[in-house]
């Protein structure tokens, strides 16, 4: 499990990258890689393109994501789901929450 | 950091070298124990408990191999150095030392310093390893603290999340708790106007954040369904509850049933769980899929309360399960997974076997590997409510029995009506009724509707067909406000009376404003009801009116209006 995290040339935008198990191990690394930067992107994409698996604890932390954000007003993306995330994303209703690509 | 002089127990058949040995280690500051062979030194060793053994290899009587592996057996788990002497030089007999149970070897003739440095040496490690004990120790025993303060926990926290009605003869349930705390809650309540309400919740985690989030969700569960309140109102005070006190990322997926076993009918809410299946009697299966946030995620101005209706047969089943089930994973990491879920569904032969092949084939599937998640599973069936007699709550007993016979007048005059709304006030009075509480989101209506009839029609006179379009809706509200605004004279009466003996009961609401009043004569008139003057009307335009009211009717110039609500209301009027 590896998060990466990049901002676009302007610093509008920050990029995540999960690879791998998405679920508590990630905890601390998922939270550094919003937390400890300079800039205030704008806005947040998650990319789930590597991710195999994510639990609960892994869409606790997409939610402190978005309360980081700007909450109601957050504009976080998820994109790159197979189809196994995007399931639990779907069933836990989280395209009310987040624009899901 | 070696501590000053220890006790070595030095054995050695043969004198002189055991006395030059004995001098050198007392010249280095520690105190020696002299054994003669083998035997000799088990004895010592085992009276006097030395912290380092230097011993001959040939010994008689017992040599110094056997006396070693004696020496180490009683130490136990203490790390007693044992070191072999030896005027052997070869490698094989060397390694044999160490092979028997000797920690090292010191050849003959000795060297002070080699000898010093060994002891320093295995004094550190002894050091070490009664750190390590200490902190195992330690560590054992506050856990064994903390295994024992959940105990207690737990105690208390089943006596707050009880299993409710889960006994029930219609339910079916299995719960395999992780660790002492589970992070699945299953709750079942009887209503007390008969049904059920069932909640399967899974909260983000386990153990003491779940608990912690659990024991409200209970006390709310439980509290607000023996009041007889709606189960939206339950889901809302639950979602309020747990968005306030659990931290962001924390969160419940919940499924949540309201069973109606009179009229035959399921209402369910789901959010975040994955999909529950409705088993027909005939084999039918319909598959329902959560279409909600989990419970704490949502504000309450957000949160989505409706429940979705399904209408079901005596025999009909509703199965619900938790995703640990799902992800329930076997020795070789595989998780049990949807497809062998639906594979029983499809086996099944009859709807009575499916929750046995389900809990069957979860069982063969782990093979008993350890469960990384909670797996729960619960099969509700529609039954009469006579099979649950037994279930029932007591009205009478306990606090549910309220005030029954009581009436009372609120008026409200111009200054009030402009910043107040009164709603909650009147709605709690009615509430501490039991029968009433059952109706309590019907009463409300009822209420909002006869309230704003009579502000803003009667005392503030807006015209409500304007409210037909859009434009003139947006116009009605506008006009609204500044009527509000110069309002300066005009009140509304609520007078409210309630008859009744704790099992059945009347509730007579009359509104009147000081507003001009309408035709209502001209109204279309609703069913004639017998043993009454007055002409019935419905309300207007709200044909649930007239479904829960026993009567409705308008009086004086149009400005009364008297409602009269009976309960336990006829199941036949509830469609």
């Amino acid at each position: 499990m590896t998060v990466q995290a990049s901002l676009s040339g302007n610093g509008q935008e920050l990029t995540i990258k999960v690879d791998g198990r998405f679920d508590f191990s990630a905890h601390q690394e998922f939270r550094d890689a919003y937390e400890s930067l300079e800039a205030e992107p704008q806005s947040f994409v998650v990319d789930l393109g590597g991710t195999s698996y994510l639990d609960s604890s892994a869409l606790g932390m997409l939610l402190l994501l978005r309360d980081h954000a700007g909450g109601d007003s957050a504009d976080v993306r998820i994109v790159n789901c197979n189809q196994d995330v995007r399931k639990i994303l779907t069933i836990s209703n989280f395209e009310q929450l987040f624009a899901i690509q | 950091m070696v501590k000053e002089g220890i006790r070595i127990l030095i054995a050695d058949d043969n004198s002189t070298d055991r006395m030059l040995l004995s001098r050198i280690v007392r010249n280095q500051g520690h105190q020696v124990i002299e054994a003669e062979n083998g035997a000799e030194a088990v004895e010592l060793f085992q009276q006097q408990r030395p912290e380092m053994v230097l011993m001959d290899v040939m010994m008689p009587l017992m040599n110094g191999k056997d006396a070693a592996k004696k020496i180490k057996a009683l130490a136990g788990e203490e790390l007693v150095p044992l070191i072999f002497l030896t005027s052997l030089t070869d490698a094989q007999s060397l390694a044999d030392c160490l092979e028997s149970g000797g920690d090292d070897f010191l050849s003959k003739p000795y060297n002070n310093v080699i000898i010093q440095a060994k002891i320093k040496s295995f004094s550190r490690m002894r050091d070490m390893q009664q750190i390590l004990q200490q902190q195992r120790d330690t560590i054992a025993t506050n856990n064994e603290h903390l295994l024992h303060e959940q105990h207690v926990a737990k105690a208390v926290f089943d006596n707050v999340a009880h299993a409710g009605c889960l006994s029930a003869p219609n339910i079916r349930y299995i719960v395999s708790p992780l660790s002492i705390f589970n992070g699945d809650v299953l709750l079942a309540a009887r209503k007390p106007g008969g049904g059920m309400h069932v909640l399967l919740g899974d909260f983000t985690g386990h153990g003491l954040p779940a608990a912690i989030g659990a024991m409200p969700m209970a006390e709310i569960f439980y509290g607000m369904t023996s009041k007889g309140f709606a189960l939206r109102d339950v889901l809302r005070e639950i979602n309020l509850k747990l968005k306030g006190i659990l931290p962001v990322g924390f969160f419940c997926c919940a499924a949540v049933v309201d069973m109606n076993f009179d009229r035959g009918h399921a209402a369910i809410w789901m959010g975040g769980v994955p999909d529950c299946v409705l088993l027909r009697a005939n084999g039918e299966r319909i598959e329902l899929k959560s279409s909600n946030l989990p419970l704490g995620v949502l504000s309450n101005e957000q949160f989505n309360d409706t429940l979705d209706d399904y209408v079901m047969e005596v025999g009909d089943r509703l199965l619900m399960w938790s995703d640990g089930i799902l992800e329930a994973r076997n020795a070789d990491g595989k998780m049990f997974g949807e497809p062998r879920l639906k594979q029983v569904l499809d086996d099944s032969s009859s709807v009575d076997q499916v929750f046995d092949g389900i809990h069957r084939a979860l069982d063969q599937f782990m093979g008993g590997s350890q469960r990384d998640d909670d797996t729960t599973l619960i099969e509700l069936q529609m039954t009469d409510e006579q099979a649950l007699e037994a279930y029932l709550p007591d009205l009478r007993s306990g606090p549910i029995a309220g005030p029954v016979d009581w009436h009372m007048t609120y008026r409200m005059e111009s200054h009030t009506l402009r910043h107040f709304n009164p709603l909650p006030l009147l709605m709690h009075i009615m509430m501490e009724v039991p029968g009433l509480r059952v109706m309590g989101g019907e009463l409300h209506t009822v209420m909002a509707e006869l309230f704003s009839n009579a502000f803003e029609h009667g005392v503030l006179g807006l015209d409500s067909s304007l409210k037909s379009s859009p434009q003139g809706f947006m116009e009605y509200y506008r006009q609204r406000e500044q009527k509000l605004q110069q309002l300066i004279e005009g009140y509304v009466e609520v007078r409210m009376r309630h008859d009744g003996d704790g099992h059945g009961g009347k509730l007579l609401i009359e509104f009147e404003d000081s507003g001009p009043g309408f035709d209502y004569k001209s109204l279309p008139i609703a069913e004639e009801r017998t043993g009454s003057d007055d002409t019935q009307y419905c309300g207007r335009g709200i044909p649930l009116l007239s479904s829960i009211c026993e009567r409705l009717t308008y009086k004086g110039r149009g400005n009364q209006v008297e409602a009269e609500v009976h309960w336990p209301q006829a199941t036949s009027r509830r469609e």
